[in-house]
């Protein structure tokens, strides 16, 4: 099976707002951007960050053939015993997960 | 009719190339906005008063603006001064500019705009309007007498209107408080009565310089046009270019939701927005909408002292230690609790293993060598130093079954070991509150220097 890492051409991960994580990733093709959108469902999400999958969102973004997803920080960005400010390293367990269909 | 705006750099402080400014001169902007502010650094900012660019970025980024400003009188509008908006970054901001001025021989008309929150002001608010935690992961909890009271700077993010009033003015140059992003890019327009909506997202769009073209760069500016009907997006450095896809990638970019840009009393609705390409690195952005919610809503950032913190960065190489390190690690914290009581917080960070995701961590394997950094938190900070020394002391020479190391379990690469890392804050307001009158939480000082 593909990774996602082969498949996207952007994944990153940013603050929005000092107590949400998003991600963002983008596609070359809008093709595909629809087809990891109906596979990167809320559960699949929760369960790779170990989280509640109705605190999951997920949106499809086809202007930028972009997948969003928003995850709740353990510690709001920047308080004591935070671990990441910017929020920009919590990408990494998307990068190796297996996905059913390929991407140009 | 159109107006023309240049965003110089994604935050003023950190920097962007003379050329750029000079060639986008030559666009003829009828404003320079800029944004100067940013949450993403943390409360501490707005706790502490102070901002988080030096005060020499912001003298260098401000020298070329306020030159060329001045020489083709053009308006220079600086929103979220100093970074968190508050008056002591305001005043910080204000204070540089007019060095600058005095150094040039220039005059000057500058519009101040205030966003701080008068804490027994807000105290009689909350009984008298609606408010809410904003953000629905906000663990904050309703806004209470106790978190005002608590927060050392409240200040409200202002939105477009305090700006327009500010340019009523005919200022040389605007100094603004906290304020939306957007704000210094879309007041002009929403002043010429243009379409609300695709202001607002002309100004997300320019509000972070050129992150928005291919290459991006938050130190580097970014053109608008905003016609009747559409906007035109292009950098004027020949080494980017707008694209479709950079241009609505943009909308993406440290929010929750791509479609909707909000502001006080609205929000545009980038939905049905279309991108297209309009030849050499320009690109026009049609159909975006505006939603006008009938109540105003606007929001509060505080900031509360959380304590002062001392760190401590140590180095493993034995296995053996590796292997074990989560129980160490507690074993040394349980016997300084045992022995030092008092309010204190400890967090311990393994570098290596899982500190950068915490407990998400879906790999936490360490290699051969192993970072910590142990942090303690006090309201008290010769406490924080004696327990960040004895948690240190402590794993420095625990001892423990099969130990082989017994001289010492860390590499400590400094001396001393025990770093002051300063103050350390918490946002204790993120929330939002009804305003009753767009200027309701602005104030504005229109000076002559």
């Amino acid at each position: 099976m593909a990774r996602l890492i082969d498949a996207a051409s952007i994944i990153r991960s940013k603050n929005a707002g000092p107590f949400t994580i998003t991600i963002d990733i983008l596609f070359r093709e809008k093709e595909c951007a629809v087809k990891a959108y109906s596979y990167l469902t809320p559960e699949r999400i929760a369960s790779l960050y170990k989280e509640d999958p109705s605190r999951i969102e997920v949106i499809l973004y086809e202007p930028a053939n972009a997948v969003k997803i928003n995850i709740p920080r353990k510690v709001p960005a920047g308080h004591p015993g935070d671990t990441d400010v910017y929020g920009a390293q919590q990408h990494a367990p998307l990068l190796e997960l297996e996905i059913p269909f390929g991407c140009k | 009719m159109e107006t023309r705006i240049y965003s110089p750099t994604a935050i003023l402080g950190y920097g962007f190339p003379k050329e750029s400014l000079e060639r986008a001169l030559q666009e003829e902007p009828d404003i320079i906005a800029v944004d100067a502010g940013s949450t993403d650094p943390g409360p501490y900012y707005l706790g502490e008063g102070i901002p988080f660019v030096t005060d020499s970025m912001l003298y260098r980024d401000l020298t070329l603006l306020i030159e060329a400003s001045y020489k083709h009188k053009i308006p220079l509008a600086i929103g979220t001064s100093g970074g968190s908006g508050a008056r002591s970054h305001v005043d910080k901001t204000l204070s540089i500019i007019k060095d600058i001025l005095k150094e040039k021989s220039y005059r000057a008309r500058i519009a101040v705009v205030y966003s701080d929150v008068d804490k027994k002001k807000l105290m009689k608010l909350l009984t008298e309007r609606k408010h809410r935690p904003l953000g629905k992961n906000n663990p904050l909890g309703e806004l209470t007498e106790d978190k005002i009271r608590e927060s050392t700077r409240i200040v409200a993010q202002l939105g477009i209107e305090p700006i327009m009033k500010a340019l009523d003015e005919e200022p040389d140059i605007i100094v603004a408080g906290r304020v939306v992003d957007v704000a210094v890019f879309a007041a002009l327009s929403w002043i010429r009565n243009q379409h609300k909506g695709l202001a607002v997202h002309l100004g997300k769009v320019l509000e972070c310089g050129a992150i928005a073209a291919e290459p991006g760069s938050g130190s580097d500016g970014m053109m608008g046009i905003l016609r009747n009907n559409e906007f035109e997006v292009y950098s004027v450095n020949p080494s980017r270019r707008a694209t479709v896809l950079s241009v609505a990638e943009h909308a993406l970019y440290e929010r929750t939701d791509p479609f909707r840009e909000y502001v006080p009393g609205g929000y545009a609705d980038l939905s049905q927005a279309t991108y297209e390409d309009a030849g050499y690195g320009h690109v026009v952005v049609k159909g975006t909408g505006w939603v006008d919610l009938g109540e105003r809503y606007v929001k509060l950032e505080g900031a509360r002292l959380a304590g002062h913190r001392y760190v401590v960065v140590a180095g493993v190489r034995d296995p053996l230690f590796i292997s074990r390190r989560e129980e160490l690690v507690d074993k040394a914290i349980e016997a300084v609790k045992e022995r030092i009581h008092g309010e204190y917080n400890i967090y311990v960070h393994f570098y290596g293993a899982n500190a950068v995701m915490g407990d998400r961590e879906p790999n936490p394997v360490p290699g051969h060598e192993l970072g910590i950094i142990i942090e303690v938190v006090s309201r008290d900070q010769e406490l924080s130093k004696t327990i960040a020394g004895s948690v240190r002391s402590t794993l420095l020479h625990l001892g423990w079954p099969g130990r082989i190391t017994t001289a010492g379990n860390l590499a400590l690469p400094f001396s001393p070991s025990d770093l002051y890392a300063g103050k350390t804050y918490e946002w204790s307001i993120w929330h939002l509150i009804e305003e009753r009158d767009p200027l309701e939480f602005s104030s504005l000082r229109v000076l002559e220097v």
